[in-house]
């Protein structure tokens, strides 16, 4: 009943997007403020609709209703309430209905928080959305209805793939979709100014803060997708530049070059057709990263069900979108109106060196994911490029990001000296020559790359804390005027320092996994391995039951100096109603290092296969992406987003009769 | 000119559309053999073997040494995530013993291959080193994993394009070896 209630929300919900798309486009157009007032109603409704749907089908995971054919497929009655819940979108159709959701979210955001928009550029914007919004949701109908229906019904679910059974990948999901979904709403603000033909730094300052949520929602949702990979797959690696990972990082390195030109469009008012055509990127880039998963095109873990049928769909879809919105970015840009040169050593100047960087950066991953495809098209030999290629291309281009992070913030609009910045850096600079010669000392010259990438990670420190104490005037003014300098300083530049701070700890955490050491050994009972000062001495493998799988969980004791400090308990679990095992490796964490185990296969007799790695410093990885992230949300808290908007009100449009 | 600049995203996304939709059309399944090798003989390979793990010093694994019985062929790569999650499914498959299934290591360290397989458990009867990739090549190597099917004639049968899940294995690859072993 409440699957058929879903159904119908969905089907209405289409018709409300179509309205959505059409009415305040030709109101916009018309200049008839009640067409254009339909926007909002629309969006809000269609939001409603699509939630109402969303709700149903979790309503029949959590009650695990077996006459519904996606729960059968992906539940079963002996799975924990998360995993029933977060099972909703742990396979295709549910997670599209997630998708749906989210943009109807941002739909419905744009409608209640856009009322201090201009009320044209919000119906277009609205529209757009509506257009985005028609296109899933008919997508979601024609060839992924999760309100099947399946008769007669079988008395248990097959269960949700026991790797996805994960609290980190629970969450993972929801936060990347956020992070795909919010662009479409710089996305949509894009288009909306090419309808229009009108781009300023009011525009800017409107787009900025959607971008930025995106863009701490996807540093989020990577984050969380890296640290799944790192406790459960078992052997300790993080990042495998898989094509499914590859499809997130990329609308997150255009993202990041979006909310940094949309800084030099709201100062400079310049830079417009290119800040417009990474709002487009960045969406596309996330369509895409959609359409790969899901058509079967390329093959990775990650990879959903394949069907040529949906592929085909999407593929239209992007078509349309894409190809739609570049074109009118074809016929309008031209004409947008630029703001005259720059200097080339200036605030703006470093921004668009940023640019440059990470749109390469951009291409390369896109390339090094392509290229197999590529190659295999024009019928040359097959080559995988790998983790080599990634590691030797993407690296160097960070290398000047990180170099210039520091400096940018320090140089002037418009001109700057670069001499006078290097020389307040100075400091920076000798912090990171002393990091890398301690690192040199103590590592005796062995892993230099990763010393260098410590002394990197200090740089950007370094700069983030220089840049602050310029601003404030340490110790050059009473420590108590730079205290007054500092609580007047906008949020958004306290989101930059510690955005740019989080980078700077995942370099380091990055560079630091050089130093790990593993060892691997088959252990019987009472056998010891040593590690980094670590005694860690298996007691016994026993049997544990838990509530959908039975697992070997090894008891090890941890000892350091000879005193036991800590029983770390890996396990093997193997999930019963899909007879697939997976690991569940037991980490001691600390801001100093992790050290980590995971138990492979063996028996008591001839000894279980026991890995022991530690890693200095790893969870600054993590730790990096989530003080980026907080820098984020940091800056969104920045008053300029609501009184800038005011500032447009006296020269802005004029308003159309009610 | 200046308007062929704006052009250029379109015109790129175009090129890489019409990509996609020809992928789409072409390769039904990724995980299917273009049929370029499909029941032709197999590339020829002689390969030193990983030691110590299988066979002894000095010996090979070549497609020679291989003839006469039907053989699965794993491609594989310490540094290939998804062999990871297909790693498992080897383990099983090679339990069976009827099942002579031989793994090649496709442009990876040595060390590192014996320590993937120390680590995981080592599912091949013999393990041959495709240092520089001439072998993947020669294959027609998409990426890794990669698993081929060749009978006693040295003929391949079936190519599997990334990780095999525990459906493929019980609906086409056992399916398969069965049918080929029937005298």
């Amino acid at each position: 009943m409440f699957i058929e209630l879903g159904h119908f929300a969905l089907t209405l919900a289409l018709f409300l997007a179509l309205i959505q798309a059409v009415v305040p486009l030709v109101g916009a157009s018309r200049r008839l403020a009640g067409w254009m007032a339909v926007g909002r109603s629309a969006a809000l409704a269609h939001f409603a609709l699509v939630a109402l749907s969303f709700a149903a089908l979790t309503h029949a995971y959590v009650t695990s209703d077996f006459s519904v054919a996606n729960v059968v497929q992906n539940s079963h009655s002996a799975k924990p309430m998360l995993y029933k819940i977060s099972g909703v979108w742990g396979n295709h159709e549910g997670s599209m209905l997630l998708w749906v959701l989210i943009l109807a979210l941002c739909g419905a955001a744009v409608a209640v928080f856009g009322t201090n928009l201009p009320r044209e550029l919000r119906a277009r914007v609205l529209a757009v959305q509506g257009m985005v919004a028609t296109g899933f949701v008919l997508f979601i109908l024609v060839t992924s209805n999760p309100f099947a229906r399946v008769f007669p019904a079988p008395l248990d679910g097959q269960g949700l793939n026991p790797v996805l059974q994960d609290p980190g990948l629970a969450f993972h999901p929801p936060f990347l979709y956020l992070g795909y979904v919010g662009s479409s709403v710089a996305f949509a603000f894009a288009v909306a100014a090419l309808i229009e033909g009108r781009v300023d730094a009011a525009w800017a300052r409107w787009v900025r803060p959607w971008a930025l949520v995106s863009w701490c929602a996807l540093t989020v949702g990577i984050a969380l997708g890296s640290w799944w990979a790192y406790y459960t797959l078992g052997w300790g690696g993080w990042w495998f530049w898989d094509p499914v990972e590859n499809a997130s990082l990329l609308p997150w390195l255009s993202g990041t070059a979006l909310i940094h030109s949309a800084i030099v469009v709201e100062r400079r008012d310049t830079l417009k057709s290119w800040t417009i055509l990474l709002a487009i990127l960045s969406f596309s880039l996330a369509l895409m990263g959609t359409f790969l998963v899901r058509s079967g095109v390329l093959s990775s873990v990650h990879a959903f069900a394949v069907d040529p049928a949906r592929g085909s769909f999407i593929l239209g879809l992007l078509v349309l979108a894409i190809g739609g919105a570049l074109t009118l970015y074809a016929v309008r840009a031209p004409a947008l109106q630029g703001g005259g040169l720059f200097a080339p050593i200036s605030r703006e100047g470093a921004l668009v060196l940023n640019n440059l960087l990470l749109a390469t950066a951009t291409v390369t991953v896109l390339l090094g994911t392509l290229y197999p495809l590529f190659m295999d098209a024009i019928g040359g030999a097959k080559i995988s490029v790998g983790p080599p290629f990634f590691n030797r291309t993407f690296t160097p281009l960070m290398v000047p990001v990180l170099v210039a992070m520091a400096v940018g913030p320090l140089l002037g609009w418009k001109r700057a000296d670069l001499s006078a910045a290097l020389q307040r850096l100075w400091v920076g600079f000798a912090f990171a020559a002393a990091i890398v010669l301690i690192g040199l000392y103590i590592g005796g010259f062995t892993p230099v790359l990763a010393i260098l990438g410590l002394g990197l990670a200090a740089w950007t420190a370094a700069g983030v804390v220089g840049e602050w104490a310029e601003r404030v005037r340490l110790f050059r003014l009473p420590l108590r005027d730079s205290w007054r300098r500092a609580r007047g300083l906008p949020r958004a530049s306290y989101g930059m320092s510690v955005a740019h701070f989080g980078v700077a700890v995942l370099v380091a955490g990055v560079a630091a996994s050089a130093f790990e050491q593993e060892r691997i050994e088959t252990l019987r009972p009472g056998e010891h391995i040593a590690i980094a000062g670590y005694d860690l001495a298996l007691r016994e493998v026993r049997r544990v039951p838990g509530p959908n799988f039975v697992a070997d969980e090894a008891v090890i004791e941890v000892r350091r100096n000879g005193v036991v400090i800590d029983e770390m308990l890996p396990q093997r679990r193997l999930f019963t109603v899909q007879r697939q095992s997976t690991a569940l490796t037991a980490i001691r964490t600390s801001l100093v290092a992790d050290l980590y185990l995971a138990l492979g296969e063996g028996d008591d007799q001839t000894g279980w296969t026991v890995r022991a790695y530690h890693k200095p410093i790893v969870s600054w990885i993590w730790l990096g992406a989530v003080i980026m992230a907080l820098g984020g949300v940091v800056s969104l808290t920045d008053r300029r987003w609501r009184v800038g908007v005011a500032a447009r009100k006296p020269a802005g449009v004029p308003a159309a009769a009610e | 000119m200046r308007r062929l600049i704006f052009l250029l995203p379109l015109l790129l996304f175009a090129a890489l559309a019409g990509y996609f939709a020809f992928a789409l059309i072409s390769g039904r399944d990724p995980r299917e053999l273009p049929s370029a090798l499909l029941d032709k003989p197999a590339p020829d390979f002689d390969l030193p073997s990983l030691l110590p793990l299988g066979l002894t010093e000095g010996q090979r694994l070549s497609l020679a040494g291989l003839k006469g019985q039907v053989v699965v062929l794993n491609v594989f790569a310490s540094w290939c995530a998804p062999c990871r999650v297909e790693h498992p499914l080897l383990l099983r498959l090679a339990r069976q013993d009827k099942v002579h299934l031989v793994g090649i290591a496709y442009k990876d360290r040595p060390e590192d291959s014996r320590r993937f397989l120390a680590e995981l458990g080592n599912p091949y009867r013999a393990t041959g080193i495709d240092r520089d990739g001439r072998t993947g090549i020669d294959f027609g190597l998409y990426g890794v994993p990669e698993t081929y099917v060749i009978d006693r004639q040295g003929h391949i049968r079936k190519r599997f394009v990334g990780p095999l899940s525990a459906t493929l294995i019980d609906r086409e690859l056992l399916p398969l070896l069965r049918q080929l072993e029937r005298p």
